[in-house]
C-alpha cells in the first residue's frame, strides 16, 4: 500500500495565544520568535529533500496554526512549495481557532492554496468552553464557520470534546446537532483524554476533577455515532465522522495505514521505511538544531516485521479500512477468538477484512489481544 | 588424634556465627587476606542476603598452640534455622565441643536455648562466647547475667570476643585446644563413621561429609551405606582444607570427606553410617532419622512452555539439596508442576528464591499445606499434604493436624501481644517461665498449618523485632478441618484450593477473593469470584465487565505509545491463565497466594 500512496506533510506550529487545560500537544504562548521559527521549519524541510519528494497531503498542526501572521505564514506555505513537489489534488488543511478567523486570513489561506479547514470548536455551549478555557464562544464559533462557508471552503470539519466532567447528555446533544446543522463534511467528537502533565492531568490527580464513568462515556461514544449515522457521516474511525466517503481526512489516514510521512517541527514524528522518529519537544532546542543545519530529532525506532505487524492490527481495529486476513499471519488472529470476537458482534467480517463495529470501537484498545486468542 | 579438636559454632540467628567462623579462618592463613571474602562459608548470595547459614559446611583450621604443637582444629559449620535443626544435631553428634555464640547487645534467645539443650544432649563442652562486645549498645554483664541464670552456665569462663574486629579470637583458639576434648576411637576397630552432610560438586559427584568414630578409611575401599546398604568403592578421602585436600587415609576421631562416586547427595543419608562392606560394624551409630517433610506446597511455571526447563532445574537442584522431595503434580488451571515436600517454611522460600536466582526460573507456588490425617469411615487412614486429594468428606470420620511446641523469648512487655497471636492462631497449653528478670520464656502448643501462614512475620512485627522463635513438632490432634474452594465465574481454580481450619475458612476465602478482585482485569463480562465450603458459598466478591477500552486519540507520537502498551500486555498474556473463559493473570495468583498482607 505505501508504494502507491504518496506521503504526507505535517507542520507543527507550537504558538497558543492561550493555553488550553487538558491538550498535551507541544505549544508555548510566546509567539515573538515566530519568523525565526518558520525560517527553521523551511531549513528542517531542506533536510528532507533526498528523502520525500512528493505529497499529497499537507496539514499544519498545532498549537495554533491560524494564530501565525498572515505574511509569515504566507512564507511558509511557499517556502515548502519551492522545497517539495504537491501534487495537483493535494489536501491541504490549516487548523484553525474560531477566534482568529476573519475573511481576510481566509482568503490568503485560499490563495495559498489551503483547501481545507479543521475548526476546533470543542463545544457550542459557553459554560462548556469556560471551563475548557477556550478563547471563543459558541456565537463566536457560528460566526466562523459562516465565513467559512461563505469564503467557498466546501471541505471543512469541526472538531468537539464530549465526556467532559459533570457533563450532561443532553449539553453534548445539543452541541452535536449545531455542529451537524452547518453540514461540515467532518466532524471529529474526541472523548476527553486526561494526561499525567497537563492542568487537568493534576486536578485529577489531586482529585479536583473527575471524569465521567466508563459507563457514561460509553452513552456518549454510542449516541454520538448514532445521531452522526443517522445523518449522513460514515463513522469512519473512532474519533472522526466524514460526509461521504470523500471527506475522510486523507492526511490522518495516512497514520493509521502506515503511508509514510514527514512531521516538521518540534514534537513532530515522521514514519518512512519502517522507522519512526520524533523531534525534540522543545523550540530552543529545535532552533538550536537547525542553526547548524543539522536534524532536531530526539529519537528514532526501527520497526521489527512483528512489531509493524502489531500496528497494523490495532490500528487496522480502529478505523473502517480494518484489517486484511489474508495479509495477517496467523499468529495475530486466533480462529476461536475471532469467531467469538464476531458473535459478541464487535467485529464483523467483509471482503475478507476484519472491520470493527462501534461496539468494537469502544473496545479497541483490547481488540488486538483479544483477537490473538 | 590428640592433637585433634571437632567443634562447632552456635547461636542464635545473627548473633555473628558466620563472622566468627570467618575470622577463625583468616587467623590461620588457609586463605590469602586479598583473596578472602567476607563470611567465606556462607557462600551462597541468598545465605548472605539473609545473614544466615543454610548449607553447614566444615573447614580443617591448622593451628600452633602455646605448646609449640600444630593441631587441626575441624569448625563443623552448621546451618542456622530450626528448619534444619536435625542437620545440627547429627554436626553436633561429630564434635566434642561447641562455641555458643551470644550478642553482647541481644544476650540469651530462643535458639540460643534450644542450640544449648541440643549441645547436651550431645554431652559436649560449652565454651560461652559473647560477641559484639564492639557495639556502643553492648551489655556485657548483663548477658553474663543470663549466662548464668538463663543457660546455667559459668559465665567467668565466657571469652569476649568481636568477631567483626578481631578482638578475642586467640583467646578462643587457646580454649578450643585447653577445654575441647580430643576425640576418642579406635583406628584398628572396624570402620563406623557418621555422615553430617553432603555436598554436589559436578565434577566429583557427591562430596560426603563425616566423623570418623572407629577404624580407617581409604581410597579403594568398598563403603558401605548402612541405611540403604548400598556400596561404593572410594576414590578419594581428605581433608576440608580450603580447598580440599586428599590424604592417604581418614582415621578415628578425624573429620573429612569421602568420595566415592555417589552420584546426587540424595542417594546419602544425613545421619546415616558408613563402615566397610568386607568388615562392617554390627550396630549403625545411633540417632539416625529419616528427615520427613512438613511443608507441602507445588511448584508451577508461569508460562506452561517453560515446563521442560523447570524439571530440568529441579533436577539440578536437587542434586545439592538432598531435603527436598518432589513428584509430578497437575493443575487444570497451571498446567503441569510438581508437588514439593520442604522442611519448613524458610527451606521453602530458600528453594524458590534460588530457583528464580539461580536457575531463571518463573515460578508460582501453591499456598503452603502440612500434612494432615483422615480417618475415614472405613478405618483406614489417609495422610494429604495435597487439597487435590482431599477425601469425600462424608467419608471423613475424624480429622488431625499436626502441631508444634512453639518457644518464644521475649521482653516481658511483649507478653500479652505473644498470648494474643498465638491464641489467635489456636494456640493451646501455654506455659510462661521466667529465666531471668525482665524476660519471659513463653511456650505454646500450636497448629504446625498456623505457623507456616505468615507467624514468623506477625511475631517479628508485634514483638518489634524483640521475639524469638524455636519449635519443634509434637503430635497430631483432632481438628475441623475443611477444604475450601476458589470459583471463578463458576469454576474451581484448583491451584487456589487449600485445606483450613473451619473457623479460618470464611477469613480466608474473603481474603482471597478480595485479591483476586484487585488483580484480576475486566473482561467484556461479569466475573463471580466466590469462596466455597463444599457446595455452600461462604464469600464472594464481583469484577464488572469493562464497558470502555478505547483512547480517543491516535496519531504520530501515539502509535509508538501504544504498540509498546500493547508489547507489554502481549507479555502479560501469555503469563494468563484460562479458567473457564477469564483470563487469569499470574500476578493474581501470587497475590492470592501470598500470605502476608503487609
Amino acid at each position: 500500500m505505501s508504494n502507491q500512496v504518496l506521503p504526507g506533510l505535517y507542520v507543527h506550529i507550537p504558538f497558543c495565544k492561550t493555553k488550553c487545560p487538558y491538550c498535551d500537544f507541544y505549544s508555548i504562548t510566546d509567539s515573538t520568535g515566530a519568523n525565526t521559527f518558520l525560517d527553521a521549519v523551511i531549513t528542517e524541510a531542506g533536510l528532507y529533500r533526498d528523502i520525500y519528494q512528493e505529497f499529497d497531503s499537507l496539514y499544519f498542526g498545532g498549537g495554533t496554526p491560524s494564530f501565525v501572521d498572515d505574511k509569515e505564514f504566507a512564507r511558509l506555505v511557499s517556502g515548502l512549495q519551492s522545497l517539495f513537489v504537491f501534487s495537483p489534488h493535494t489536501e491541504i488543511t490549516v487548523e484553525m481557532n474560531p477566534d482568529d478567523v476573519t475573511r481576510e486570513k481566509l482568503s490568503l489561506y485560499k490563495s495559498l492554496g489551503i483547501n481545507r479547514i479543521s475548526l476546533g470548536v470543542q463545544s457550542f455551549n459557553d459554560k462548556e468552553l469556560v471551563f475548557l478555557q477556550r478563547r471563543h464562544t459558541a456565537a463566536g464559533a457560528k460566526e466562523a464557520i459562516h465565513l467559512i462557508q461563505s469564503a467557498g471552503f466546501a471541505n471543512f470539519g469541526i472538531d468537539l470534546i464530549n465526556s467532559l466532567p459533570g457533563q450532561r447528555a443532553k449539553n453534548w446533544m445539543k452541541t452535536l446537532e449545531e455542529a451537524s446543522s452547518f453540514k461540515p463534511a467532518h466532524i471529529s467528537c474526541y472523548q476527553l483524554t486526561i494526561n499525567g502533565a497537563t492542568p487537568f492531568g493534576k486536578m485529577v490527580q489531586e482529585g479536583a476533577l473527575k471524569l465521567p464513568s466508563d459507563e457514561k462515556q460509553r452513552n456518549f461514544f454510542l449516541s454520538t455515532s448514532h445521531f452522526l449515522k443517522e445523518r449522513g457521516f460514515i463513522h469512519y474511525e473512532i474519533s472522526n465522522f466524514a460526509f461521504g466517503e470523500a471527506s475522510r481526512s486523507r492526511h490522518n489516514m495516512k497514520y493509521w495505514s502506515h503511508v509514510p510521512y514527514l512531521g516538521l517541527g518540534p514534537g513532530a514524528h515522521s514514519f518512512h521505511n519502517n522507522v519512526r522518529w520524533w523531534n525534540v519537544r522543545s523550540i530552543e532546542q529545535y532552533l538550536k538544531a537547525l542553526s547548524i543545519k543539522e536534524m532536531p530529532v530526539e529519537g528514532r525506532e526501527r520497526l521489527s516485521s512483528e512489531q509493524l505487524e502489531l500496528e497494523k492490527l490495532f490500528l487496522g481495529l480502529r478505523n473502517l479500512e480494518g484489517v486484511e486476513i489474508s495479509d495477517t499471519p496467523c499468529e495475530s488472529i486466533n480462529e476461536v477468538a475471532l469467531k467469538r470476537l464476531i458473535a459478541e458482534k464487535l467485529v464483523e467480517i467483509h471482503d475478507g477484512k476484519i472491520i470493527p463495529t462501534t461496539a468494537g470501537y469502544l473496545v479497541a484498545d483490547r481488540l488486538p489481544l483479544l483477537i490473538s486468542g | 588424634m590428640k592433637h585433634i579438636r571437632n567443634f562447632s559454632i552456635i547461636a542464635h540467628i545473627d548473633h555473628g556465627k558466620s563472622t566468627l567462623a570467618d575470622r577463625l579462618i583468616q587467623y590461620t592463613h588457609l586463605v590469602e587476606d586479598r583473596q578472602f571474602r567476607d563470611q567465606i562459608l556462607d557462600n551462597m548470595d541468598i545465605e548472605r542476603e539473609r545473614g544466615i547459614t543454610i548449607k553447614s559446611q566444615t573447614v580443617d583450621l591448622p593451628y600452633v598452640g602455646k605448646d609449640g604443637v600444630e593441631y587441626e582444629l575441624n569448625l563443623i559449620d552448621t546451618p542456622g534455622h530450626v528448619d534444619f535443626s536435625y542437620e545440627v544435631s547429627r554436626a553436633l553428634a561429630s564434635c566434642e565441643g561447641v562455641l555458643l555464640l551470644v550478642d553482647a547487645a541481644q544476650g540469651v534467645e530462643a535458639q540460643t536455648l534450644g542450640n544449648l539443650y541440643a549441645a547436651m544432649e550431645h554431652n559436649l563442652v560449652i565454651i560461652p562466647v559473647i560477641n559484639k562486645i564492639d557495639l556502643p549498645v553492648a551489655n556485657i554483664e548483663g548477658v553474663k547475667n543470663e549466662i548464668d541464670q538463663e543457660l546455667g552456665l559459668d559465665s567467668d569462663l565466657a571469652i569476649l570476643c568481636s568477631a567483626k574486629e578481631g578482638i578475642g579470637i586467640e583467646d578462643i583458639f587457646h580454649a578450643v585446644i585447653e577445654r575441647v576434648p580430643a576425640p576418642t576411637g579406635d583406628a584398628e576397630k572396624p570402620l563406623s563413621a557418621l555422615i553430617f552432610d553432603a555436598h554436589y560438586d559436578p565434577f566429583r559427584g557427591t562430596i560426603v561429609s563425616c566423623r570418623i568414630f572407629d577404624g580407617t578409611v581409604k581410597p579403594g575401599d568398598m563403603i558401605r551405606l548402612m541405611y540403604n546398604g548400598t556400596t561404593y568403592k572410594v576414590e578419594e578421602v581428605g581433608v576440608f582444607r580450603l580447598p580440599r585436600e586428599p590424604k592417604k587415609e581418614l582415621t578415628a576421631g578425624m573429620v573429612g570427606y569421602i568420595i566415592a562416586g555417589i552420584k546426587t547427595v540424595s542417594d546419602t543419608r544425613v545421619g546415616d553410617t558408613i563402615t566397610l562392606d568386607n568388615n562392617p560394624i554390627a550396630e549403625a551409630l545411633p540417632g539416625f532419622i529419616e528427615v520427613k517433610p512438613v511443608v507441602f506446597s507445588s511448584i508451577y511455571p508461569i508460562a506452561s512452555d517453560d515446563y521442560p526447563s523447570l524439571v530440568e532445574a529441579l533436577e539440578k537442584y536437587k542434586l545439592n539439596d538432598a531435603a527436598l522431595v518432589y513428584q509430578k503434580d497437575s493443575s487444570a488451571a497451571l498446567g503441569q508442576g510438581f508437588r514439593c515436600g520442604f522442611l519448613g517454611l524458610l527451606h521453602l522460600e530458600i528453594v524458590q528464591e534460588r530457583l528464580e536466582r539461580e536457575f531463571d526460573q518463573s515460578i508460582i507456588m501453591t499456598a503452603p499445606s502440612v500434612q494432615y490425617r483422615f480417618f475415614l469411615n472405613d478405618s483406614s487412614v489417609v495422610e494429604v499434604d495435597n487439597p487435590l486429594y482431599y477425601p469425600d468428606p462424608a467419608k471423613i470420620r475424624k480429622s488431625e493436624e499436626p502441631f508444634i511446641k512453639a518457644s518464644i523469648l521475649v521482653p516481658e512487655r511483649y507478653v500479652g501481644v505473644v498470648m494474643k497471636l498465638c491464641m489467635e492462631r489456636r494456640g493451646v497449653n501455654s506455659h510462661l517461665s521466667y529465666p531471668a528478670p525482665g524476660r519471659v520464656e513463653i511456650t505454646f502448643d500450636l497448629p504446625l498449618a498456623e505457623v507456616i501462614f505468615d507467624f514468623y512475620d506477625k511475631l517479628k512485627s508485634v514483638t518489634q523485632g524483640y521475639g524469638s522463635f524455636d519449635y519443634e513438632i509434637i503430635d497430631y490432634r483432632e481438628s475441623n478441618l475443611v477444604k475450601l474452594d476458589i470459583l471463578v465465574n463458576g469454576e474451581k481454580v484448583d491451584a487456589l484450593s487449600i485445606l483450613v481450619h473451619h473457623d479460618n475458612a470464611r477469613e480466608r476465602s474473603l481474603r482471597v477473593c478480595e485479591k483476586l478482585r484487585e488483580e484480576i482485569p475486566k473482561q467484556q463480562f461479569k466475573i463471580a469470584i466466590q469462596g466455597a465450603i463444599g457446595g455452600k458459598i461462604i464469600a464472594r466478591s464481583t469484577i464488572s465487565a469493562f464497558r470502555k477500552d478505547v483512547t480517543a486519540k491516535c496519531y504520530g507520537g501515539d502509535i509508538s505509545r501504544k504498540r509498546k502498551l500493547l508489547e507489554k500486555q502481549k507479555k502479560g498474556k501469555k503469563r494468563m491463565r484460562m479458567v473457564g473463559n477469564v483470563e487469569i493473570p499470574q500476578s493474581a495468583f501470587l497475590a492470592a497466594l501470598k500470605t502476608d498482607d503487609e
